[in-house]
């Protein structure tokens, strides 16, 4: 919240003063209003692993993480620069592969990802766009600059938390909203619509028919997939609700198969068609690939982005930006080291202690190692697996990650966060609302905000007039 | 819409619709078989509370007796009967999850919070699985008021397009097959022979069947008289305006079907079956039914009921 300088930053000021002017019990209060509203309403998170609490809530605090207009204009222009060059990587790896025969991404790290579809090379799925809902994950460390930490382009999920948190929000602290102009993020929804439209196979009926394709009611993200269909107004289908006639994909309804267009899918590609991925999978939809190569439906994302957004590729993503747009990344890369390139391994060897490891194709958390908090013991065991498959993994420095308000029972104390802002990306555009999930890590001084692991959420505002 | 969405609308219904069913059974029997015996209280009441339930052949794999607290706790809270009310309020509300999109947000909050109401009910069990005595009044009022709530707010709140008929089909189908279940255990006291004069034992049994519908002071507004046995069976069959009579929820099923088949532009079997159905409950006397016997009545109904159950979930439900 507060600058380089130690003073309060502009866009925080009202907030400050209200804090001070503002009773801890009242703070209290609605903390215990906010964790009854998000029961009630049902949002819960399942964890795997975890018999006891399958259906748990996401810690969320109540005080907002604030942007300002000019913050956030620059943060905007930094996503739609990724998210074309993602999507121009994509159609590139999928098709010509000049940036491979360019030299400027290792080929081995292209075709041995396990992202990588062999299925997809040499098709265009509709309109070029593969990525279509990317959350890019970003950071500040300093006032000037954000750094991605993550770019998700497969299946993000989180946004029915900004969409909630607010509602939570506007319920609880009226008052907070009418001493600021906070961005509205509710037209989320309508863009996601318009997206999905606007991605319908050329040969599709004017009006063209999207559903959201989810795993089911198991799946810790349900509450989401459901939320989302809700306020799209679209069937929310599973794999049975689905079958495959001629290469058209029709859903059961009650008055007899209805044809589908676009499919906004929430199935890893490994589930989407046991007869072409896993045969195992009781939740895909069998002969789903072969009307997709066929070009009679849309994939929402595409399959195979999984190669875009794994850590490997992500060191490279400046390169990237640079090579097919022929501008400066506007959003930064954290310095990372390759574990592959044996100087950069031993770097990070000589450096467990001060460096976060991560797993290449890890996600949520899960196998990676905080140098700085982690016991002895764990680091050594560590140290023998990046020995044993260095190409695995790639480490970063650990940053002074900003810090903002939280709230708790012994009162306000600054906690590091991260933010996830979603950009959408359709034929006829980008499109971007102003904000995204803030997500916290509550045990203090700890780096990991991943919800499986503890993390918690806040609204997060974009401020239309510091003066407003 | 999706078949299963339209398979999960019907049985959420069905779910809720069987659990006040069941409180209503288990509030009643416990009333009944507390009355001296010369009041016709009895221990053999255990049992008609398991048959009406339909779930007397679970129980018996139990190898329990068919006491009060073995029958309450089986059909309350046991994990072993898949029709007890905790598990009806489970799949009750595992349906509505995987259907939040169709639901009202106030449906879905009371189904919800019911449940989490319920679950702090079952970690009060004691050793034996029961509730206290004034915990289980507070849970049956509980499970009452939560499908009250959750019918009236589908009612007051939802579209009336066919989210909300398949939903409607549902509890009509269900709340056919309670009552009729439930005159079908009792039956043999309700056949005129065994009245006898100056007053009956049965007279108790009577009333715990019109407790159960909840339709005690429904009798007393339809009839202005005491309570005759063939008016009972009269008042669960065949008023229209008896909202559990069985000739009212064919009335029901009837137009809901109608008005599926005409958004769909199609009829099927299950709209010509339950309109045959209807019909015939229609022309029906009491009097006719008791010559033709109550009980034979009642079974055929019963099958004829599941068969439209069958049709309906032919016809759109896969």
């Amino acid at each position: 919240m507060s600058g380089a300088s130690g003073d309060v930053r502009a866009c925080y000021e009202r907030l400050a003063r209200w804090l001070e002017s503002t009773p801890a019990d009242l703070l209290s209060s609605r903390r215990r209003q906010a964790e009854l509203l998000f029961r009630r309403i049902g949002i819960t998170f399942a964890v795997y692993g975890d018999k006891e609490a399958t259906e748990r809530l996401i810690p969320f605090d109540i005080l907002p993480r604030i942007l300002s207009r000019s913050e956030w204009d620059r943060l905007e222009r930094g996503l739609i620069q990724r998210v074309r060059a993602l999507n121009m990587f994509l159609a590139d790896v999928y098709g010509a592969r000049e940036i491979l025969r360019a030299g400027v991404v290792p080929t081995d790290l292209v075709y041995r990802n396990p992202g990588y579809r062999p299925e997809m090379a040499g098709r265009r799925v509709p309109h070029d766009v593969y990525v279509h809902i990317a959350g890019i994950d970003v950071i500040r460390v300093d006032e000037e600059d954000f750094y991605v930490l993550e770019d998700n382009a497969r299946t993000p999920s989180g946004v029915s938390y900004m969409l909630e948190n607010r509602e939570v929000m506007m319920r609880l602290f009226p008052e907070l909203f009418s001493m600021h102009r906070v961005a509205p993020v509710e037209n989320y929804p309508d863009s996601l619509l318009a997206t999905l439209r606007s991605v319908a196979p050329p040969g599709a009926a004017g009006d063209p028919t999207a559903v959201l394709l989810t795993p089911g009611q198991f799946n810790s993200a349900y509450y989401e997939h459901s939320f989302l269909a809700d306020k799209l107004g679209v069937e929310l289908v599973e794999g049975r609700d689905l079958f495959v006639a001629d290469d058209v994909v029709f859903m059961r309804t009650t008055e007899g198969p209805r044809r589908v267009d676009v499919i906004y899918r929430r199935i890893d590609d490994d589930f989407l068609d046991p007869l072409a991925f896993r045969p195992d999978s009781a939740l895909g939809v069998p002969g789903l690939m072969q009307a997709y190569q066929a070009g009679a439906v849309t994939l929402c994302n595409a399959v195979g982005t999984g190669v875009a957004d794994d850590k490997a590729i992500y060191t490279y993503m400046p390169e990237v930006v640079r090579f097919y747009l022929g501008e400066e990344p506007i959003l930064k890369n954290v310095p990372t080291w390759r574990c592959r390139e044996p100087e950069a391994l031993a770097y990070v060897l000589d450096h467990l202690d001060e460096l976060v490891v991560k797993e290449v194709n890890g996600s949520g958390g899960y196998g990676m190692l905080v140098g700085p908090h982690a016991a002895r013991a764990e680091i050594e065991a560590f140290r023998a697996k990046l020995t044993r498959d260095p190409d695995n993994f790639i480490a970063q420095p650990t940053l002074s990650l900003s810090t903002v308000p939280t709230s708790f029972d012994s009162g306000v104390a600054p906690r590091h966060v991260d933010l996830r802002p979603f950009v959408l990306c359709g034929s006829d555009g980008v499109r971007v609302v102003p904000g995204g999930l803030t997500r916290v890590a509550m045990k203090e001084g700890s780096l990991v905000v991943n919800s499986s692991q503890g993390g918690g959420t806040k609204d997060t505002w974009v401020l239309d007039d510091p003066e407003g | 819409m999706l078949s299963r969405t339209a398979d999960n609308l019907y049985w959420l219904a069905r779910y809720m619709e069987r659990a006040d069913y069941l409180a209503r059974v288990v509030d009643v029997t416990r009333r009944i078989a507390h009355l001296p015996r010369a009041y016709g209280g009895q221990a053999s009441e255990w049992d008609s509370a398991l048959i009406s339930s339909g779930a007397e052949e679970t129980f018996a794999e139990t190898g329990r007796t068919a006491d009060e607290s073995a029958v309450i706790c089986f059909l309350t809270f046991d994990e072993r009967n898949p029709s007890s009310i905790r598990n009806c309020m489970e799949l009750a509300r595992t349906n509505a999850r995987a259907v939040r999109t169709a639901l009202t947000h106030e449906m879905w909050e009371s189904i919800n919070s019911g449940w989490l109401e319920i679950r702090r009910f079952d970690a009060r069990r004691n050793a034996d699985g029961l509730l206290s005595a004034e915990d289980l009044t507070a849970f049956l009022d509980l499970v009452k008021q939560v499908s009250t709530q959750f019918d009236g707010s589908a009612y007051r709140n939802m579209l009336r397009n066919d989210a909300y008929w398949f939903s409607r089909l549902g509890l009509y189908i269900e709340r056919a097959d309670n009552t009729a279940r439930i005159l079908d255990v009792k039956y043999h006291v309700l056949l005129p022979e065994v009245e006898t004069v100056g007053g009956s034992l049965d007279y108790f049994q009577w009333t715990s069947i019109l407790r159960a519908v909840s339709a005690l002071t429904a009798y007393h507004w339809v009839y202005r008289q005491s309570i005759k046995p063939w008016l009972v069976a009269d008042l669960l069959i065949l008023r229209p305006e008896m909202p559990r009579s069985l000739i009212s929820c064919y009335e029901n099923i009837s137009r809901f079907l109608d008005q599926i088949g005409k958004a769909y532009g199609r009829q099927g079997l299950a709209q010509r079956q339950s309109r045959q159905l209807y019909a015939r409950l229609e022309q029906a006397r009491i009097d006719g039914i008791f010559q033709a016997g109550l009980h034979e009545f009642i079974t055929g109904f019963i099958e004829d009921n599941n068969r439209i159950g069958g049709r309906i979930a032919e016809q759109y439900l896969v």
